[in-house]
This record gives structure tokens, C-alpha cells and sequence, in this order.
């Protein structure tokens, strides 16, 4: 006797436990939290007909730390090491994005050498995650070699990191007013070296894809984001440039000293995958650009602001000598840098996007309110715009070339 | 750095109810709730702030009135320039303001996420849920009385909770972080939770 396999479909919708908004002809489909193409804990939840995305509601938050919480509770120097754990793939440009925005805060000015460095870091920063968002993006769509050619770069890169900060991944390195340390003897012509044995590579990297059938199948058309969706829905970085709108704030609002370099701000003209995989292709040759200028010009002098006795803590040398510098020493590290009164909103061009921190402070060493505007967050809200009418296959193209970070996004 | 120095009195000449906000940076206003959706559409359509960049609240403590304050930071992309936006919302009990996912649909997450962690209801808004924290969560977690530690409550599933009798704990934080207060000296910090169970006297639990 055959069995009867039709259920009404009430039943089944209510034995799989399914949102009752969703249309009962329609497939729902979970993709997440725990999925290889969602690159962290993103779930999207899909109605589907047939293979074809009618309506995608991403379900964010399962890696939500409170940080903004945390913020308002420890002096800023503490909160540094929490920046790291925002775009985890590029910690040193989040360090120097808090650090300007709360001397904005004091209205304070690094030396020129600190400047350097930070620019420096935060454009080594940028070849590293954009090498992480390209070789991810490869096995997303299909290509394994992209990889493992990304991941050899990318841990010459840690190696630098290691060496500057001791630590690979979680670098926390800026302080308010100066950095951790000065680099290391040797440190930046290491650097220039591996600028000038990444270019060739990075051109080799890109040419297994560019040109690759199956990959401008997969990119070329898929996820066209329009001009003025990119700009309403507040997108930024490549995603944003990718559309053809050329904001980047490094060009437009200088700050730690970027006028002084020259490079170009890659734009897209369609705002489709394809388009954003060559923004970033081109931002980090850019990058390296810059870096090349910094290591040429790397300016001599102080790397901490030493007039600001409030704010940097005395070296290490100063204050097991002198009793005044243990006592300023000892203040700053207990009742954090002091600040004055006020509201400050600082942004910074982040590998992802644009990274902004809003400080509301009533004075001293701790924030009254501190708001992180992440560009994940910003760039995941055009989803439910973005996957309707694709198919499910092409989300997973969308998602790679989208490039965000989870713990940026649910902070 | 570059500020739109001509904004202040373009704006104070349209709407004479903004007056401005000090600020360290950019020009900035407080706007009366009911004006501020004219204020960011003329921002946005005759002054040139096409992006809405961030979207937050202010929580000044129960004991303050106005208690809670949205404010909006747009930028420029033609003139590279920000401006910042904040409105007190009226009725502290039940904070409400006026949505502005009609101007920028980019609007839509980051209301979400104000009235997820501040509790301020964005009159307007096409689906005002949680967005960080789960659907029936109790709390508010920005507000200034919420605890660091944070607050029992139940687990999401309601299925698993029934069936493991777990739910969320106030996180103990020994060892964590040192906690203070803005303003205050660092002894008037909320103090951090211990655990208690075992010290140099006690051994400590298997």
C-alpha cells in the first residue's frame, strides 16, 4: 500500500515551526548562523519559490558583546583592545580609528611620526583584509588556488604584525595620543620588501580570476547595487565605490596625514559583484602605494605626544626614575586619559567600509556614551533588497562580494 | 579640518526652532521632535547631506528630563562636510519619535537597533522589531540602569529552556574588566560581581 505523502500544508508549517508571515506555496529556508558562505554567525532566513529568493530577513546579533556598553563602563585606553574584536581581520585600522576619534575628542594633534605609522599599519591592514575578503570570495564561488595564494601573503603580513605588536590577530596598538611602541629596528624596510615582492604576486592572484570564465559567471551581473541604493541605504567602502559613487574619506576629509600621500580611489561602473571584487582588487595595489610612500618618507621624531601629560602615559624608563611621571603614571592608568566635555563623531576609511565612533563624554577618563557606527552593519541592511529575485547559489556570490565582518556588525 | 561654515545660519534662518548644539566638531542642532523630519529632508534634498550615516540615542538617566536624546550624524558627499542632528524625545516613560525610513531606508536597521537597545519607538517605521538582541527579550540593555553584568532572564527557545531548566545569568566578573563611572573616581564604580564560592579560606568547588 502506497503511503500518503501529501500534508496539508498548515500542518507542515506548523510541525516545522515556520513564521507565519511566510506564504504557505513557498519554501522557507534558513541559511545560518553556522554556514560556511555567511563568513561568521549571519543567518538569513529565505522565502523561496523554487530557487528563486522572493523575500530574505537576515537575523543578526548572535555575536553581540554589548561593546558599546562595555565602552561607557572602562577608561578609553582600556576599550582599545576591545576595537580589535570589531573587524577582526583588520584590528589595526579599527586601533587608529578609535584613537584619532577620541583625540578629535581632546582636540589633540600626533607627532608626524605617529601619523606615519598609524597610516602605515592601517594600509597593511587593508591588504590583509582584502586579501582574507579575495581568497574567501574565491572558495565561495569556486576557486580554491585564490586561497591558499591570499592566505601566503596575508601571514607574511601577521608575521609584520607579530613583530610590531606581539600579537598576530589582536594587535590593540594605538593608545590616545601615541601607539603601544615605536617600531622595531629594521621593521619598516621589512615592510618595503614585502611591498615590492607582493606586487607581482598580487597581479598573479588577480589574474586567476579577472579573466576566469567561471568566476565572471558567478560576479559579472549578479547583485547589481544602483547608485542610489548604495547611497540610501548609507553603504560605504568598496560596496559603496563599487556603485560608482568615489567617496573615500581618506580623499575627501584627510586625516593622520593621508593628504601627503598620493594614490587613487578605484571606482566601479556597474555596482555589480564583479565590481566590487575589482574595487578591492585595485585598493590594495593603491595600498601599496601608499605604504611605499610612507616607508620613503618615514618621518623621524617623537611617536607619542609628549606634551599631552594628561592623556599618554610617561615612558616606561621615566617612570621607575621619576617619582612626579609614577604619579601622572599611575593617575592615567586608574582614572584613564582626561578628556574634556563634549560630542565628537569621528570616521575613518576602513578596509569594509567607513568605521565612525560618536563620543559623548561629561569629562574624565571614561565615555558617557560611545556609539560605534560599523560599516557591516550599514552594508548587511541592504539585504533584504539585495537577494530578492536572485537565486540562492548567486545570495552566497552576493554575500562573499559584500565582504563584512560579524563582529564589527553585531558588536 | 573642514566644517560647513554657512549650515548654522541656513538652517536657524529655515527652521527658527533649531537652535544649535555645542559640539567639538561639526555644526549641530536640537530640533523639536516634530520638526526633525523637515530639518533632515531639507538637509537632505537642498543642502546636499545625501547620506544618513549614523543613527543613535543618548540615554541622561532616569533622573533627567528630557531623558532620552536621538541624534542623526549625515554627511555630505559633494561638500565632504557632517552634520548632526539630536531630538529630545518628550515622554520618558514611552520615548517615541518620528521615523525616518522614509527619507533613507538605510534608516530601517539602525532605528531597529535604537529601539532595541534604548527602547525609543520610531513612530513610521515599517517593522520595528529587535535586531541584536532576540524577539522577547525584557530589557533594554543602553539604558544607564541596566547593569554591566547584565540581568537574569529567560532563554530565547522557550522549547530548550523547558527542557535544559537553564536560562541567562548576570555574567560574574571576577577577574573581568575594572569597571567606572563617567565622571567619577574610580571608586564609585558599580562594583563587580564576585564569585563567591570559594576565596583563600574556602577551597574552591570541584
Amino acid at each position: 500500500m502506497a503511503a500518503d505523502f501529501s500534508f496539508p500544508d498548515t500542518a507542515a508549517k506548523t510541525a516545522a515551526n515556520l513564521p507565519q508571515e511566510f506564504d504557505p506555496e513557498k519554501m522557507s529556508l534558513s541559511m545560518g548562523p553556522s554556514h560556511p558562505s555567511t563568513h561568521g554567525v549571519l543567518r538569513i532566513q529565505f522565502e523561496l519559490d523554487g530557487e528563486i529568493v522572493t523575500k530574505a530577513d537576515p537575523v543578526i546579533g548572535y555575536l553581540h558583546r554589548g561593546d558599546e556598553k562595555i565602552a561607557e563602563n572602562m577608561t578609553y585606553n582600556q576599550f582599545v583592545p576591545y576595537t580589535d574584536r570589531l573587524d577582526y581581520i583588520a584590528p589595526l585600522a579599527n586601533n587608529m580609528a578609535y584613537a584619532i576619534a577620541v583625540e578629535r575628542l581632546a582636540q589633540l594633534e600626533v607627532p608626524a611620526r605617529c601619523q606615519a605609522i598609524r597610516v602605515l599599519t592601517a594600509e597593511m591592514a587593508r591588504v590583509s583584509s582584502h586579501l582574507m575578503g579575495l581568497g574567501a570570495y574565491g572558495i565561495d564561488v569556486g576557486a580554491w588556488t585564490v586561497f591558499m595564494y591570499c592566505f601566503e601573503e596575508r601571514e607574511k603580513l601577521y608575521k609584520l604584525f607579530e613583530e610590531l605588536t606581539g600579537a598576530r590577530f589582536t594587535t590593540s596598538y594605538t593608545r590616545i595620543g601615541g601607539l603601544q611602541r615605536d617600531v622595531p629596528e629594521g621593521w619598516v624596510q621589512q615592510v618595503d620588501a614585502f611591498c615590492d615582492q607582493f606586487l607581482p604576486i598580487l597581479d598573479e592572484i588577480l589574474s586567476l580570476l579577472s579573466r576566469n570564465k567561471i568566476f565572471l559567471d558567478r560576479t559579472v551581473d549578479i547583485g547589481v547595487i544602483s547608485r542610489a541604493d548604495a547611497i540610501a541605504y548609507g553603504l560605504s567602502g568598496p560596496n559603496l565605490r563599487g556603485s560608482g559613487v568615489a567617496n573615500d574619506l581618506r580623499k575627501d576629509r584627510p586625516y593622520s596625514g593621508y593628504e601627503q600621500y598620493e594614490f587613487d580611489v578605484p571606482v566601479g561602473a556597474k555596482g555589480d559583484c564583479y565590481d566590487r571584487y575589482l574595487c578591492r582588487g585595485q585598493e590594495m595595489m593603491q595600498s601599496v602605494k601608499i605604504i611605499k610612500q610612507v616607508v620613503k618618507n618615514f618621518p623621524g621624531g617623537d611617536w607619542y605626544a609628549k606634551d599631552a601629560r594628561k592623556i599618554f602615559a610617561p615612558p616606561k624608563d621615566k617612570i621607575l626614575t621619576s617619582m612626579e611621571e609614577l604619579i601622572n603614571n599611575f593617575m592615567i592608568v586608574t582614572e584613564g586619559p582626561q578628556m574634556p566635555a563634549g560630542e565628537v563623531y569621528f570616521e575613518a576609511e576602513n578596509p569594509k567600509g567607513v568605521l565612525g565612533f560618536y563620543i559623548v563624554s561629561k569629562g574624565g577618563g571614561v565615555p558617557y556614551r560611545l556609539k560605534i557606527r560599523s560599516p557591516s552593519f550599514c552594508n548587511l541592511s541592504l539585504l533584504p533588497k539585495l537577494c530578492v529575485g536572485n537565486l540562492v547559489s548567486d545570495v552566497v556570490s552576493i554575500l562573499g562580494s559584500l565582504d563584512f565582518v560579524m563582529g564589527e556588525c553585531d558588536r | 579640518m573642514t566644517t560647513d561654515v554657512d549650515l548654522p545660519t541656513a538652517v536657524s534662518q529655515k527652521f527658527p526652532s533649531a537652535t544649535p548644539r555645542a559640539s567639538l566638531d561639526c555644526p549641530a542642532f536640537n530640533v523639536p521632535p516634530g520638526e526633525i523630519l523637515a530639518v533632515l529632508a531639507h538637509l537632505r534634498d537642498a543642502q546636499g547631506y545625501d547620506f544618513l550615516m549614523d543613527l543613535t540615542a543618548i540615554d541622561w538617566t532616569a533622573e533627567q528630563a528630557p531623558r532620552f536624546t536621538v541624534v542623526w550624524h549625515l554627511y555630505s558627499s559633494t561638500k565632504h562636510t557632517y552634520v548632526r542632528l539630536a531630538a529630545d524625545c518628550v515622554d520618558a516613560a514611552a520615548p517615541a519619535m518620528p521615523s525616518s525610513t522614509g527619507l533613507w531606508p538605510g534608516a530601517d536597521w539602525l532605528e531597529r537597533e535604537t529601539y532595541d537597545m534604548f527602547g525609543i519607538k520610531f513612530d513610521g517605521h515599517p517593522d520595528l522589531r529587535r535586531i541584536l538582541m532576540w524577539d522577547g527579550y525584557p530589557y533594554f540593555p543602553l539604558r544607564k540602569e541596566f547593569p554591566l553584568a547584565g540581568l537574569p532572564a529567560d532563554l530565547p527557545d522557550a522549547e530548550v529552556a523547558a527542557e535544559t531548566k537553564a536560562g541567562l545569568i548576570a555574567a560574574p566578573m571576577a577577574g573581568g574588566p575594572f569597571v567606572a563611572t563617567p565622571g567619577g573616581p574610580m571608586g564609585d564604580a558599580e562594583p563587580r560581581a564576585k564569585d563567591e564560592a570559594w576565596n583563600e579560606q574556602t577551597e574552591k568547588p570541584e
